[in-house]
């Protein structure tokens, strides 16, 4: 069978992102991009599932500008087969990516589609849910634990009350929690393999997709700075404080 | 530290390997392959991105780029200011009085840049000539031939638990063979601290010394920032006994890069530099600057300042040093990116001479001696030794060999950094007349927070104590563990505890809090630190530092 692997080309989880003096998004001008760590657990899955003979290929698909072929060639070098771009120009929403993603599956008819939970940059946690809705199959997300078993899988998921455990039907999709795996390092040699890899380039339109953005963001702001505290000499001041500013 | 015999793995094969993309290394890789584009190159650098982990003020002198790269000016790299207007100030605690600039600090056509940002232009501009840059991998080891010389180096084993043991995520290190393997590793580099002792580099040269920078890249209020402006100061916050001062850069969209420099010779096992930096910072005249700024980001390093006489033999079988791995930075200007990209040309055209089945080093260490990289330092070479005797004499001693042109015949000799302390309880600390802050960051763990330092806390520890005893016993009663104060990253920490060995205490290691900076390994009075590597990949993040 083949796996789908979405990534998505994020602010690093290291940098300390600003946010833009007139409020209208992040700074991520010459600011460190890598895959949405969810994303590499993803990749790092269905390699794993190759590795044990399960499948013979894994796609990657990622929605982007050009720079996400810089992310694409990092998943080849980890071990994927192939990728995919889809020429995006601008931010992409949910809807629109699931959409894009549902496109691609048809076309390329994966056993399993296996997403990262959610991006860590929007923090939408909807488009592996949206995918499985549109192309009518079922989804298990926040995997933990992830087993095949011929036309089925059983998946562990994280939920708020613990974990449970639930078995679903091939084709799925399958969305990543931090608990499944550990996403491997790439080996050097494996970095000049991967610039041999097919990496084929199609647009949203040619796709049939168009990019609609239902949700209008407003504005960004920082969080509110937490004002200095004071030290107290004594318990008397402390009540004296407490009592200005009207806490008792 | 011995040898280690590491089994043989994975290889893959270069004409020539650079270690570390600073810009002696991107620079010679460029030079390299615009001389002999059939030769193959792999530049290897540890952070996880080009630019990640290097940090400099910085007022940097456009000639040696304008010889590498002619129509650079026409796409600049992205923070790129020229420098129009210089000011140099003696502080007192509470003035501020202008000192005549001197002539190594005037920079009209210079430019104010980010050498961070610098480096990650220059890295795509070397991918373009088939470079092959590998951000992310760290040499941990270098790999000898049977006879003895460099073969190449070895990769670091990724996916390592703090016991040492493979996790899920592992990757063995391979090697990489070259004929000339090229150490472009940064002041102290850890593999060139291993070839000089090797090979015996330093025999003929005096002991390197260093000093530590900190820099901190500020987006003050409007109209605060005058672009193209740099500021030098001296005296306060630091006593005549300590050589060092501040650097104020001022660049566009409200930004301003400070930073502060101390000497690593300094005597006092109490100094602290980070408290100095920020002392500095508040200076009456100075802190109206950034009141009301934020931090961007921040970061530190050691520098290179033993320069002329210092400067090791920078060759040896299979391989040679360039930049400030060597250590040609010129202190009095402040200045060590021209002469690194400098060196790095040099040595390109030093390779390019031969066949790819011809590469020498041999030769190498001349070149670079009797070139304008080498004539630059000679004409400074008594600047930095000066101040020995104090900052006064120091001055004095700066302006004569100003005027002279550094052509008396005399050269002043350096003393090595880690043997100038003064005992604890018998070196007075002077009252340098520091006083309650209140600008951030408020304390080297507020500062490590700018400088994004990453490191996975599962791996081993990069800084080997080789002598752990010492730290409980001796250099707590001769020193007062002075690892405590310089390092600016607050990783090292004495603990109060009930020890097995009854001495109350135990040095805890925060290795995760580190910047890769290396003052430790320069500035612990026994010499037994040792910084390796840690996994590629991680370390600081520094953004446009």
């Amino acid at each position: 069978m083949k796996i789908l692997v979405g990534i998505k080309r994020v602010v690093d989880y290291n940098v300390r992102i600003r946010v833009r003096p007139d409020g209208s998004g992040v700074d991520t001008d010459g600011v460190k991009m890598s895959i949405n760590p969810f994303d590499e657990i993803a990749l790092e899955e269905a390699l794993r599932i190759k590795e044990a003979g399960n499948a013979e290929e894994v796609i990657l698909v990622s929605i982007g500008g050009e720079a996400c072929q810089q992310q694409l060639r990092t998943g080849l070098a980890m071990g994927a087969d192939r990728a995919i771009q889809v020429q995006a120009d601008s931010h992409i929403q949910p809807l629109t990516a699931a959409r894009a993603l549902l496109k691609v599956v048809e076309k390329e008819e994966p056993g399993l589609v296996i997403l990262g939970k959610q991006a860590i940059d929007d923090d939408n946690n909807q488009t592996g849910q949206m995918l499985a809705a549109l192309w009518n199959r079922p989804q298990a997300t926040f995997a933990s634990k992830l087993q095949l078993d011929g036309d089925k899988a059983t998946v562990t998921r994280e939920v708020d009350g613990g974990l449970e455990t639930i078995e679903i039907d091939l084709p799925a999709v399958v969305t990543t929690d931090l608990r499944l795996n550990q996403p491997r390092f790439v080996k050097l040699p494996d970095i000049m393999k991967a610039k041999r890899k097919p990496l084929d380039t199609i647009s949203l339109e040619e796709l049939g997709v168009s990019p609609e953005n239902d949700i209008k963001i407003g504005q960004h702001e920082p969080p509110p700075q937490r004002s200095r505290g004071i030290m107290v000499e004594d318990a008397a001041q402390l009540l004296k404080e407490l009592r200005n500013r009207g806490l008792i | 530290m011995p040898d280690r015999e590491i089994p043989a793995r994975e290889v893959i094969q270069y004409d020539v390997v650079i270690v570390g993309a600073g810009p002696a290394g991107l620079a010679c890789a460029i030079r390299l392959k615009q001389l002999k584009p059939e030769l193959t190159v792999a530049v290897i650098e540890k952070s996880s991105e080009i630019g990640a982990h290097i940090l400099s003020g910085a007022v940097i002198e456009p000639g040696p780029l304008d010889e590498l790269l002619p129509g650079w000016r026409d796409k600049p790299p992205p923070i790129c200011v020229a420098a129009d207007k210089d000011e140099l100030w003696f502080l007192s605690k509470t003035g501020a009085r202008r000192l005549p600039t001197p002539p190594q600090m005037h920079n009209k056509g210079n430019f104010i840049v980010s050498l961070g940002a610098l480096c990650a232009w220059l890295a795509p501009q070397a991918e373009v000539l088939e470079v092959d840059i590998f951000p992310g991998y760290a040499a941990a080891e270098i790999r000898y031939g049977e006879d003895g010389g460099v073969k190449g180096v070895i990769i670091g084993d990724m996916g390592v638990d703090k016991e040492g043991n493979p996790k899920d995520s592992y990757v063995e290190g391979i090697e990489i063979h070259a004929a000339i393997t090229v150490l472009a590793e940064g002041c102290r580099g850890h593999l060139t601290k291993r070839l000089i002792q090797k090979f015996k580099l330093n025999a003929d040269s005096q002991p390197q010394t260093y000093g530590i920078g900190m820099k901190e890249l500020w987006r003050v209020e409007s109209g605060k920032c005058r672009p193209g402006l740099v500021q030098h100061t001296i005296g306060w916050p630091l006593d005549s006994a300590v050589y060092g001062g501040s650097f104020m850069y001022h660049l566009d969209k409200d930004r301003v890069a400070v930073g502060f420099v101390a000497g690593l010779d300094y005597a006092d096992p109490e100094f602290r530099p980070f408290e100095a930096f920020q002392q500095f910072k508040h200076h009456p005249k100075f802190r109206d600057l950034f009141e009301g700024g934020e931090i961007l980001s921040s970061g530190a390093r050691a520098i290179v300042e033993g320069g002329y006489q210092a400067l090791p033999k920078t060759e040896m079988p299979g391989a040679i040093l360039i930049g400030d791995a060597a250590g040609i930075l010129n202190v009095p200007k402040i200045k060590g990116t021209h002469q690194a990209i400098r060196s790095g040309m040099l040595a390109a055209e030093h390779l390019a001479q031969n066949s790819a089945h011809n590469l020498q080093s041999a030769g190498f260490d001349a070149k670079l001696r009797a070139s304008p990289v080498m004539s630059e330092l000679r004409k400074v070479r008594n600047i930095r030794p000066g101040f020995y005797k104090g900052l006064w004499r120091g001055l004095v001693t700066a302006a004569i060999e100003t005027v002279t042109l550094g052509k008396l015949p005399r050269t002043l000799p350096l003393h090595a950094d880690d043997t100038a302390y003064g005992l604890l309880g018998e070196y007075e600390s002077p009252d340098r007349g520091w006083l309650e802050r209140e600008l951030p960051p408020r304390d080297r763990l507020a500062s490590v927070y700018f400088a994004a330092t990453e490191h996975d806390e599962d791996q081993p520890v990069h800084l080997h104590i080789l002598e752990p005893d010492v730290c409980t016993s001796r250099c707590t009663e001769e020193y007062g563990n002075p690892c405590t104060r310089f390092c600016p990253a607050a990783v090292y920490e004495m603990v109060e505890d009930q020890g097995d060995d009854g001495r109350g205490r135990h040095l805890q290691i925060n290795a995760a809090n580190c910047v890769h900076c290396k003052t430790c390994d320069i500035k612990d009075p026994y010499q037994i630190i040792d910084w390796v590597t840690p996994e590629g990949g991680a370390g600081p993040n520094y953004q446009n530092l």
